[in-house]
């Protein structure tokens, strides 16, 4: 790549979007890009579902009382939104939208390894959605997402069954993505593209198929001895038949666990493809960036009974997994540390993408702390179980994973769809995003160490101005949410018109027009520069809109 | 104790709040000198060994000094001390049910006095509870078909909260309460103002009447072993490993007697389960555990009004 | 959708079977191969949540496990572990006719294995049935009464730690047939399809790659029987 202009692309006639109108050739297509839309469009549908039932949480807890709706229905309330959360938004989100869209572009290739099981792969979520969202309008399931034994067993008479079928179909979704990933990346790699060359968004999109793989049949496992228990009357973790309930929490925290990484590990990747660009420079330690992701993905396979302190472990284990647990940490401090570093004698802009990254550095740093206090047995003993933990996994799903994801979002937004979104509204929503988010759970923090417990209806009153402030937060943070909604939309419409590389972003993807062909490139790229190579490509200039 | 997990969060307060203030304002000040405005071109940098090493090594040892106060402070909670006053606790949807060894009842609240240690022996009737102190910084799973245990002592007099910890259904969150702690002498009282039996006491009536006597001699050997004396002790059975005779054991000998048989006996014990009810457990294992100690007895007894013997509890399903 | 300009790497005479977002058979066949270790690797792991349930009660209810595993037939489970094993063989065999371009062969050995995997679903079902008459089967008609035996005296078990043992039992065995039925399925259709033809020397990936899923079905088998029938006969 020389030093000279790079050789922008115009929009073209035909791509992926406007190849082929008809509803079959949507329903039905196996190009990777068009199954990324049709997932980013099924996955937005699920977060505002998840959302809606957030804010009924909140509302409910204005009051100390209950008073909203009854103690019953207060619990169906936040088990769904958990679960839709969980499983249909934050594990899917990043690889299904993102990673399906970009992986194939960034290695040069011209789709997945496996196109069709990629549909498979979206019709497996759509179909575990509509079975949920069916539990979900016929009376939802009160057992938390975490649908302990022997509660959900057999002490409850909600759809754990038809729930445990959704979550199971979905999870297949999880597994044939993870698995199209690894053998696109291991095979189907351009020329000259090796590993130490590949955008560190691949390489966390590879860590976390790994943990796809690995760990989410032994989650669809637990959900089928669930389900056969409940329907045969059995005792695997029933203590009055001879089972131990305790087992079921060892099967569901080996995946569930793991889980959290699948959530954050993409949205890393993303932060490093923003950092890089709006600084314009290489990645800071690019070999410990990429082999921290491996390492993250390892090392949470090794620590889940840290959900467990409590739960009647033995001593000595709670010991071991907490010393573990700070394992995990250290590859997670490294990477936050390499990012900042890359700042250092960058050339940095505030584009919105910029933003969000920002926020995800200082939020995940914040998260990840109040983790590492919850490693630490002593003080879990006191905070496991109440809103402390609430607001760390919040902090690092929402704060880290959510950010990650908006501001991917809206750094390839003119790459999928050739349009640039509104600069100033993107930058309100994204203040939106990070004022109310830190309005609503950091009071959490506190009312978790003040002792309220999670999952509670009603609370003594001495918690109620915490809880106010935080549903005072939820609805700036919703705000933050609705903006993009309605100026994406607005986008595909009136934004502004881009070429190839908007952002002189290094990166396959940016050598291929905006909205990619069909096929991704005109002619197989051969790769001969390392990855970020901004010594490479002229200094950014702000791109003026080209005229339509 | 609560003072220590105190300090304790006081000083990961502090090193996050250091470290997330080091990077805030690390990117704050990056973000703003390396603006583009300011800077046109950025230097490349690939990296350094060294730094990566030392930001991988420091966090390491911090995060170690987190985890050794951390476990010692989680030792010290997990070991109650041996001269602790027992109180047992049976958990249901949605309510605390509390028998100190005095034989007094409690439903949602826990009268204990200061200065004293207290160890709670529980289980549930049900599913999976929580026993939440926040005050004393301690909780402990409550789990049914087995006991857990956790200790305190209470130090200031006062009305503190209990909640239900892990979520257990519809009232999980109304299935609250108050560890009241009084002095001592207005505990003496408080204990006193029941007619009650105390717990061993129950217990010993129960052996009799289930008829568990009828093989465990105290005087002979009889078909069962000699319980006297075997509580806390080690016992070997008969497939050659060797087992402490703990709350856990005992109980599960009422329940399942055939899942661990002490060696040179026979298998011929039946299972109560289904017979009796968790209180009823919970009264023969005090029983058990009255036949290791001391005849002369514990203070709290010394007080104990005499009343007259109770009827066995009827034999409920549980 | 190719540009105008062929060259010899992009545009060789190739199989009709080739994808086209692949750059060549090679990379296809490759990729193929690769998908479906992975996708094994699944499997192990859902396996695996069950080995391990089995694992921990087996120690905690020794006695009841070794009583409950007492009352399945060695006989059936080891001539069902030939059957499979053996099914196996002409697993391999078929590959290596597809290899060798002989249609016929690979036709038969598909058939035989599907054969052999319908006998040994048969042979399942009647263990399962006398399971069912001796009221073995968990759920409410079930009753366990035999003793545990270690060789010097009979000792009683608890029923309801008897019951998780045929719990895990049927839970194993019955994954483990759904899986050996969806295994007869797809090399059903892998029949047909050789019979039409469309396996060639050159192609024939389909029949590897089912070939790995069938050898894994069969290894999770070779698991399963020391570990459900044999381990309890000697103390």
């Amino acid at each position: 790549m020389s030093r000279e202009a790079i050789a922008l692309k115009q929009t073209p006639k035909l791509h992926y979007l406007n190849n082929g109108h008809s509803l079959k050739s949507w329903l039905l297509t196996t190009d990777h890009k068009r199954i990324a839309i049709l997932y980013l469009i099924s996955v937005t549908v699920f977060f505002f579902f998840g959302g809606f039932f957030a804010m009924l949480i909140r509302l409910e807890l204005l009051t100390p009382q209950g008073d909203l709706m009854g103690a019953d229905t207060y619990n169906k309330v936040f088990t769904m939104h958990g679960m839709i959360m969980v499983f249909f938004f934050l594990i899917p989100v990043v690889p299904a939208v993102l990673g399906n869209f970009l992986v194939p572009l960034m290695i040069g290739a011209k789709d997945l390894a496996f196109p069709r099981i990629n549909l498979l792969s979206w019709y497996l979520y759509i179909i575990g959605g509509i079975l949920i969202s069916h539990v979900m309008l016929t009376g939802g399931v009160d057992t938390g997402w975490t649908f302990y034994t022997p509660f959900s067993t057999a002490f409850t008479n909600t759809k754990i069954i038809e729930a445990g079928i959704a979550v199971f179909i979905a999870g297949f979704s999880s597994i044939f993505t993870g698995l199209n990933f690894i053998v696109t990346i291991h095979r189907m790699r351009a020329p000259g593209l090796t590993w130490d060359r590949l955008p560190l968004f691949i390489w966390a999109n590879y860590a976390t198929s790994l943990i796809m793989i690995l760990g989410t049949p032994v989650v669809a496992i637990t959900i089928v001895l669930v389900a056969v228990e409940r329907l045969f009357h059995l005792g695997i973790f029933d203590p009055r038949l001879g089972g131990d309930p305790l087992l079921f929490q060892h099967l569901f925290w080996f995946y569930s666990h793991p889980a959290v990484y699948i959530m954050i590990l993409p949205s890393m990747g993303v932060v490093s493809e923003l950092i890089t660009c709006f600084s314009r420079k290489r990645i800071f330690g690019y070999k410990f960036i990429a082999l921290s992701s491996v390492a993250i993905a390892v090392f949470g396979f090794l620590v889940w009974a840290h959900h467990m302190f409590v739960a009647g472990i033995s001593l000595y284990a709670a010991m071991v997994f907490s010393f573990l647990s700070f394992s995990v940490g250290v590859p997670s401090a490294v990477k936050v540390f390499n990012w900042t570093a890359t700042l250092y004698k960058g050339s940095i802009s505030y584009a919105t993408p910029m933003l969000y990254a920002f926020g995800f550095i200082g939020l995940f740093t914040m998260g990840g702390l109040t983790g590492l206090m919850l490693a630490t047995i002593g003080i879990d003993v006191h905070v496991t179980d109440t809103y402390f933990v609430v607001a760390h996994f919040h902090y690092v799903m929402v704060g880290g994973v959510l950010m990650g994801y908006l501001g991917g979002l809206h750094f390839w937004w003119p790459k999928m769809t050739g349009r640039m979104y509104p600069e100033a509204w993107a930058k309100l929503s994204a203040l939106l995003v990070f004022v109310g988010f830190n309005l609503t759970f950091f009071p959490q923090f506190i009312l978790g160490y003040v002792g309220m417990p999670r999952r509670y209806w009603q609370y003594p009153p001495e918690f109620q101005t915490l809880n106010v402030l935080s549903t005072a937060g939820a609805s700036i943070l919703a705000a933050g949410y609705l903006l993009p909604m309605i100026y994406f939309v607005w986008s595909l419409r009136y934004g502004a018109i881009c070429d190839s590389n908007p952002w002189a972003a290094a990166g396959l993807e940016w050598k291929t027009a905006s909205p990619p062909p069909t096929f991704n490139f005109d002619e197989t790229p051969v790769v001969t520069w390392e990855a970020y190579n901004y010594d490479e490509i002229p200094p950014w200039e702000r791109r003026v809109p080209v005229a339509r | 104790m609560a003072g220590q997990v105190d300090a304790l969060y006081i000083y990961l307060l502090l090193v996050a709040g250091v470290m997330s203030a080091l990077i805030f304002v690390a990117v704050l000040v990056l973000a703003i000198k390396y603006r583009r405005v300011r800077v046109r071109e950025a230097q490349q940098i690939e990296g350094s060994i060294v730094l990566e090493i030392t930001w991988s090594v420091l966090p390491l040892f911090v995060m170690m000094t987190f985890f050794i106060w951390g476990a010692v402070i989680y030792f010290q909670e997990r070991t109650p001390p041996a001269n602790a006053t027992e109180v047992y606790v049976v958990a249901k949807q949605w309510m605390w049910k509390i028998e100190h060894m005095e034989g007094q009842r409690e439903i949602n609240e826990l009268h204990v006095p200061t200065g004293q240690n207290v160890k709670l022996i529980m289980t549930s009737q049900d599913v999976i509870h929580s026993f939440f102190i926040p005050a004393f910084r301690i909780k402990q799973d409550v789990l049914p078909g087995r006991y857990t245990t956790e200790w305190f002592k209470a130090t200031k007099p006062g009305r503190y909260h209990l909640f239900c910890a892990e979520y257990c259904g519809t009232m999980h969150s109304g299935m609250g309460g108050d560890i009241v702690v009084m002095e001592p002498q207005e505990y003496a009282q408080w204990m006193a103002g029941g007619p009650s039996a105390p717990l061993q006491e129950t217990g010993k009536q129960l052996f009799a009447s289930l008829g568990c006597s009828t093989c465990h001699r105290l005087d002979v050997q009889g078909r069962g072993p000699n319980l006297q004396g075997i509580y806390n002790k080690p016992v070997l059975l008969e497939d050659g490993r060797t087992v402490i005779a703990d709350e856990n054991y005992t109980r599960e000998s009422i329940l399942n007697p055939t899942a661990k048989i002490v060696s040179g006996f026979k298998p011929v014990m039946p299972t109560f389960q289904g017979i009796v009810n968790e209180e009823q457990v919970n009264a023969l294992v005090a029983y058990v555990k009255s036949l290791s100690q001391p005849p002369t007895g514990t203070a709290e007894l010394q007080n104990q009004p005499s009343a007259p013997p109770r009827q066995p509890t009827n034999m409920q399903v549980q | 959708m190719h540009d105008s300009q062929v060259t010899t790497v992009e545009h060789e005479a190739h199989n009709p079977a080739l994808l086209h977002h692949f750059a060549d058979a090679q990379q296809q066949k490759n990729a193929a191969s690769l998908g479906m270790w992975l996708f094994l690797v699944t499997e192990i792991m859902f396996f695996g949540g069950m080995f391990c349930a089995y694992l921990v009660y087996r120690l905690a209810h020794y006695n009841a496990f070794a009583a409950a595993s007492q009352q399945l037939s060695i006989k059936l489970g080891a001539f069902n572990t030939a059957v499979l094993l053996v099914s196996s063989l002409t697993v391999v065999l078929a590959v290596k006719a597809a290899e060798a371009g002989n249609r016929k062969q690979l036709v038969t050995y598909l058939v035989l294995t599907v054969a052999l995997g319908l006998t040994f679903l048969v042979v399942k079902g009647f263990e399962y049935a006398e399971k069912f008459e001796r009221h073995h089967v968990p759920g409410p008609t079930f009753s366990f009464t035999d003793t545990f035996d270690d060789g010097s005296q009979k000792i009683p078990v608890n029923p309801n730690e008897a019951q998780l043992y045929f719990s895990l039992y049927f839970a194993m065995t019955g994954m483990h047939a759904l899986h050996m039925i969806i295994g007869c399925g797809l090399f059903t259709v892998l029949a047909v399809f050789a019979w039409k033809g469309h396996y060639s020397p050159s192609y024939f990936t389909p029949i590897e790659n089912a070939g790995l899923y069938w050898h894994l079905v069969d290894i999770i088998w070779i698991y399963l029987f020391p570990l459900l029938y044999l381990i309890s006969r000697h103390r």
